[in-house]
């Protein structure tokens, strides 16, 4: 393990071109696919910022018994796909849409803007069929004259995600296969550059094993330095977008973590595989 | 120590490299490989340090066969033999001494024991002052030296020389030709692909004679192997492979040759080599 060490930061010392150029392109690769890792991160998040206000609202009949619809409040908070419930008296209805709609202040008069109960839904129950069963269930109170949730904009907005899910996978993927072969050939190129000392272990007998440690080295450390690379390169763009563009959110320290390690060990891999068609003779 | 029984070698593209050789090579001889080019010398190098595998026949050597052996075998049957090329194939970046540490460290000779080995070696060659220089600091002659100390740092049973003085001038030749008689006379066995046949008539040393994969002349041919010299086939494995290395089927050894003692050694030596170790 020490001669592999040993041998790995030799290679680098001696081509130092070479290894440069091999991070550099590894760092790349990766910064290509962090950029859009961030991209559809943000988009995401945007998307679920949005999808936050998804609300089912049941309109109350007016002079309905505030113990009903305390009590129905109670009942509802308890549904399993609900996040949250608030009783919005007719005062606060008239307060909030004058705030809203400050101009048009004169328009209302007292009394003509019903009081309702205003549901929101926990993640992952914003789909057009959870928010119908809920309303639904809403429906069966009495004092409930009217239930609003917007169902061409929740089933719009739902179609929209299932649409860049499967495109950000998808691209993701295909980042990320470009990544690997990049890499790849980078790392083929270097271990070729090699051949000779590979002949040469070979020929003295020594064992496959053996031949490849330096290798693997080399390709982790070439993964980890063009992972980190790429990590500065992603941090100085985010920066740059949040100051002059828009602000946006980074990546959480696991997926900087998982990138990074991720970089190693396509370097490792990458290293394993052509070395194993020089070993893969006789 | 080497033996070559019915071998045929086709590479993937043209005809037969070798062509139904036999041979067999004793501990310790010299042997000369002659022919013209592309007679198939380097094919039977390669055949021995398992660089290739024959077509077609057995090729035995140190007590291990080609239609047995397995992949992972194969590094340990190289520390057992040396081999040098024309072109040396020294790492360019690394002293005398580094090169033939190189060979120690990759296949995990303890530290403490490669600082004399390669002192050891590099006196052997005649290249002790040189020990710190870089290949391209060095000529042709002095190159082939470092590659030979490479080559002889694991005390090999044999010292595979492929063409090894193809690229040196007249006086290196001689140079490097007599540290090759000077080895094979501490007892390493040497063979010697070479195609200066001046050289070879000169000397009245064993000469294998190739021509277009054909083995056309063995002047060692009269001597036949010992009986013993062979590890008899594993009961029940390759049993009848080598039908000519029965018991008494062989005329008696002649005086002079590596005889049973070295073999006894040999024995011992292969370790593994459970053929061997079972010999009567
Ligand atoms: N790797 C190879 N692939 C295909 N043909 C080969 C290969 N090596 C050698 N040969 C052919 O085998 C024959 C014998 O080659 P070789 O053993 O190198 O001859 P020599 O060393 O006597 O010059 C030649 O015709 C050569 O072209
Ligand atoms: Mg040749």
């Amino acid at each position: 393990m020490k001669l592999a060490l040993r041998e790995a930061l030799r290679a680098f010392s001696r081509a130092p071109m070479l290894s440069a150029l091999s991070v550099t392109t590894i760092a790349f690769s990766l910064f290509a696919f962090g950029l859009f890792g961030l991209v559809a991160l943000n988009l995401r998040s945007a998307l679920a910022q949005v999808e936050e206000r998804v609300e089912v609202r049941a309109f109350i009949a007016e002079g309905t018994n505030p113990e009903a619809t305390a009590a129905a409040v109670g009942d509802i908070a308890a549904f399993p796909e609900v996040a949250s419930v608030r009783l919005v008296s007719e005062v606060q209805a008239l307060e909030r849409a004058r705030r809203e709609l400050g101009e048009f202040e004169d328009v209302f008069e007292a009394g003509i803007l019903p009081a309702s109960i205003e549901v929101r839904l926990k993640e992952g129950f914003r789909d057009p069929t959870n928010v119908r069963s809920v309303s639904r269930r809403l429906e069966v109170y009495d004092f409930v004259d009217d239930i609003r949730y917007g169902e061409e904009w929740v089933e719009k907005l739902y179609k929209l995600r299932t649409i860049a899910t499967a495109a950000g996978i998808s691209l993701g993927l295909v980042f990320a296969l470009v990544a690997i072969i990049i890499i790849g050939s980078t790392i083929r190129m270097a271990v070729l550059a090699r051949s000779r000392e590979i002949a040469i272990m070979r020929l003295v007998g020594a064992t496959n094993g053996f031949i490849r440690a330096p290798f693997l080295v080399e390709g982790f450390l070439k993964g980890l330095l063009g992972g980190l690379l790429a990590l500065v390169l992603t941090w100085v763009t985010f920066q740059f977008v949040g100051q002059y563009v828009v602000q946006a959110t980074y990546f959480d320290a696991r997926l900087i973590v998982l990138g990074v390690l991720g970089g190693a060990l396509i370097g490792l891999l990458g290293s394993a595989v052509s070395v194993g068609r020089h070993l893969g003779r006789v | 120590m080497i033996r070559f029984t019915h071998v045929t070698k086709h590479y993937p593209r043209g005809g037969p490299a070798l062509d139904d050789a036999s041979f067999h090579v004793n501990r310790g001889e010299f042997v000369f490989l002659t022919g013209p080019s592309g007679a198939g010398k380097s094919t039977i190098l390669k055949l021995i340090y398992v660089d290739e595998r024959p077509s077609q026949g057995e090729v035995r050597v140190a007590g291990q066969s080609s239609v047995t052996m397995t992949k992972h075998q194969i590094p340990a049957l190289r520390r057992r033999l040396g081999v040098i090329f024309q072109d040396f194939r020294l790492l360019e970046d690394r002293t005398a001494e580094q090169n033939v540490a190189f060979a120690l460290e990759v296949i995990g000779t303890s530290q403490q024991q490669i600082g004399p080995k390669v002192a050891r070696v590099l006196t052997q060659v005649g290249l002790a002052a040189k020990a710190t220089a870089l290949p391209h600091e060095l000529s042709g002659g002095e190159q082939q030296r470092v590659a030979i100390a490479r080559a002889l740092v694991n005390d090999p049973l044999v010292l595979l020389a492929d063409e090894p003085t193809g690229n040196l001038d007249d006086r290196s030749t001689r140079g490097i030709f007599q540290l090759l008689r000077d080895i094979n006379a501490s007892g390493t066995a040497v063979m010697m692909a070479t195609h200066d046949l001046a050289l070879v008539k000169s000397l009245d040393f064993r000469t294998l004679e190739l021509n277009r994969g054909k083995l056309v002349f063995d002047s060692g041919a009269q001597y036949p192997a010992p009986a013993d010299e062979f590890d008899p086939p594993v009961a029940g494995s390759d049993a009848g492979a080598q039908p000519d290395a029965q018991p008494g089927a062989q005329p008696a050894e002649p005086p002079g040759e590596a005889g049973a003692a070295g073999d006894v050694g040999e024995a011992g030596e292969a370790g593994g080599a459970v053929a061997e170790g079972g010999a009567p």
